[in-house]
C-alpha cells in the first residue's frame, strides 16, 4: 500500500474535508475522554496533582511515532511525503513560553477549548474568543515583528538529522524518556493526592 | 420558532438532570492516549499531515477581517496567507473542517458518559467573573504565541513532536517552562 493516501492521488480534496471531519470527530472524543473538557484537569498537570495532560500526551506521541517507525521501515509509508513544518527556532521558543503561560492562566489549549465548549463550559467558549482576540492582535502587529517570526530559520529539521543519530535510536530515546516521565507523573500524583480534581467530578 | 426553541432549551434541562444522575469518570489516560496516538497516526497515514487546532480559527479571522476591511486583509502577509488566492473559499479548509469534527467528537464522547453539563470549571476560591476574565486572557496569550510558534499544542507539541521535528521538541519544551513558571502566580484560580 502507497500512504500517506492522499499524497499518492487516491482521493481529491473535497474528499480530504470529509477525512478531516472524521478524523476530527476522533481526536474530539479522545481528548473528552481524557478529561480535557475540563480546564481543572488540565490545569492540575502545573500543580503536579492530576498528571493526565502528560501521560496522554507522550503516550499519544509514542505511539504515533511507533506508527510512523514501523509503517516506513517496511515500506508501508513513505516519511518523505508527510508534511513537517520548518524550524524557526527563537519565534518558536518565545510563542512556546507564552503558550505555557496562556495555557495555565485560561485552562485550555485551542483544541481542548472546543471539547470543553462542546460540552457546555463557559470558560471554553471565553476561552476560544479570547484565542480569536489574540490571534486578530498577532495578525495586526504581524508587520511589526515581521522580521523576527522568519528568523532563525532551520528549514524542515528532525532531531535524528540535528544530532546525527540514526532514526530508530531516537526513537528508541523517546520512548525510554516517556517510561521515565510516566514513572515520575505516578509518584507526583501519590505525593499530591488531597488536591486531585479528578475526585470532585 | 419559538417552540424550536422551547424544544431545544427542553432537551439541555433533560441533559442536565441526567448529569446529575450519573457522571462517568474519565478514561484511563494511558488507553486514552493510544487512543489518540491511533487517531494521529490515521493522520499521518491518510493524508500525510498531523492534526491541529488553532490554525482553524486564523482562518475564521481573517474571512471576518476580510468581510469588514477587505483592502486590510490582503495589505497583510499574515491575514492573505490565510485568504489564499482567491480561487477558492477559504473556509474549504481541512483544519476548518477537522475543528468542527472535534467540536462533534467531544459532543458525542462527553453525552455518552453523561459529562454534558452548562457550567464554568474553576478552582473553589475564585468568582465566576475573574475565571472567565482569566480564560480571555489566557484564550489571547494562547493566540498570540501559538502563531508565533507555527503551531499549538495540537500542530506543534503533539504531531510535530511524534514527526521528531527539532521545533516542534523545543516549543513543547517551553510550553510546560512557560505555564510552571507561571502556575504558582496564578494557583488561586485553581487550588
Amino acid at each position: 500500500m502507497n500512504a500517506p493516501l492522499f499524497k499518492f492521488g487516491l482521493f481529491n480534496f473535497d474528499v480530504s474535508l470529509i477525512v478531516a471531519f472524521v478524523i476530527g470527530i476522533g481526536f474530539g472524543f479522545a481528548l473528552e475522554r481524557g478529561g480535557f473538557g475540563n480546564a481543572r484537569i488540565l490545569a492540575a498537570q502545573f500543580y503536579f496533582y492530576n498528571m493526565r495532560v502528560l501521560k496522554v500526551m507522550f503516550t499519544a506521541i509514542v505511539t504515533a511515532m511507533l506508527g510512523i517507525y514501523y509503517l516506513s521501515l517496511f515500506g508501508l509509508m513513505d516519511l518523505s511525503l508527510v508534511y513537517i513544518s520548518e524550524t524557526f527556532f527563537l519565534p518558536q521558543v518565545v510563542g512556546g513560553l507564552i503558550l505555557g503561560v496562556g495555557f495555565v492562566i485560561g485552562g485550555y489549549c485551542p483544541g481542548t477549548s472546543v471539547v470543553s465548549f462542546a460540552t457546555g463550559r463557559l470558560d471554553g467558549l471565553v476561552y476560544i474568543l479570547g484565542v480569536m482576540a489574540g490571534i486578530f492582535i498577532f495578525g495586526e502587529i504581524f508587520p511589526l515583528i515581521e522580521n523576527f517570526y522568519y528568523s532563525t530559520n532551520m528549514g524542515s529539521l528532525t532531531l535524528p538529522q540535528y544530532l546525527d543519530m540514526s532514526y530508530g535510536m531516537i526513537v528508541f530515546f523517546v520512548v525510554l524518556m516517556a517510561l521515565g516521565a510516566f514513572a515520575a507523573a505516578e509518584w507526583s500524583e501519590k505525593k499530591f493526592a488531597s488536591k486531585n480534581p479528578e475526585k470532585s467530578i | 420558532m419559538t417552540t424550536l426553541v422551547r424544544k431545544i432549551t427542553h432537551v439541555f434541562e433533560k441533559d442536565a438532570e441526567k448529569v446529575e444522575v450519573k457522571s462517568q469518570p474519565y478514561s484511563n489516560p494511558y488507553l486514552v492516549g493510544v487512543g489518540l496516538g491511533l487517531v494521529l497516526l490515521a493522520a499521518f497515514f491518510v493524508m500525510g499531515r498531523g492534526l491541529g487546532a488553532s490554525g482553524a480559527f486564523s482562518t475564521l479571522i481573517t474571512v471576518g477581517v476580510d468581510k469588514i476591511a477587505p483592502e486590510h486583509a490582503i495589505n497583510n502577509n499574515f491575514f492573505s496567507e490565510y485568504l489564499g488566492d482567491g480561487t477558492t473559499n477559504p473556509l474549504k479548509d481541512w483544519l476548518v473542517f477537522e475543528v468542527i469534527g472535534v467540536l462533534a467528537g467531544g459532543f458525542i464522547s462527553g453525552s455518552l458518559a453523561g459529562r454534558v453539563r452548562k457550567g464554568i470549571e474553576k478552582g473553589p476560591r475564585v468568582s465566576s467573573a475573574k475565571r472567565l476574565m482569566y480564560a480571555f486572557i489566557g484564550g489571547g496569550l494562547m493566540g498570540i504565541g501559538a502563531k508565533l510558534a507555527r503551531g499549538c499544542t495540537s500542530g506543534q507539541a503533539l504531531s510535530g513532536g511524534a514527526l521528531l521535528n527539532l521545533g516542534s521538541w523545543a516549543f513543547m519544551m517551553m510550553v510546560f517552562a512557560g505555564g510552571y513558571a507561571a502556575a504558582y502566580f496564578i494557583r488561586r484560580q485553581w487550588i
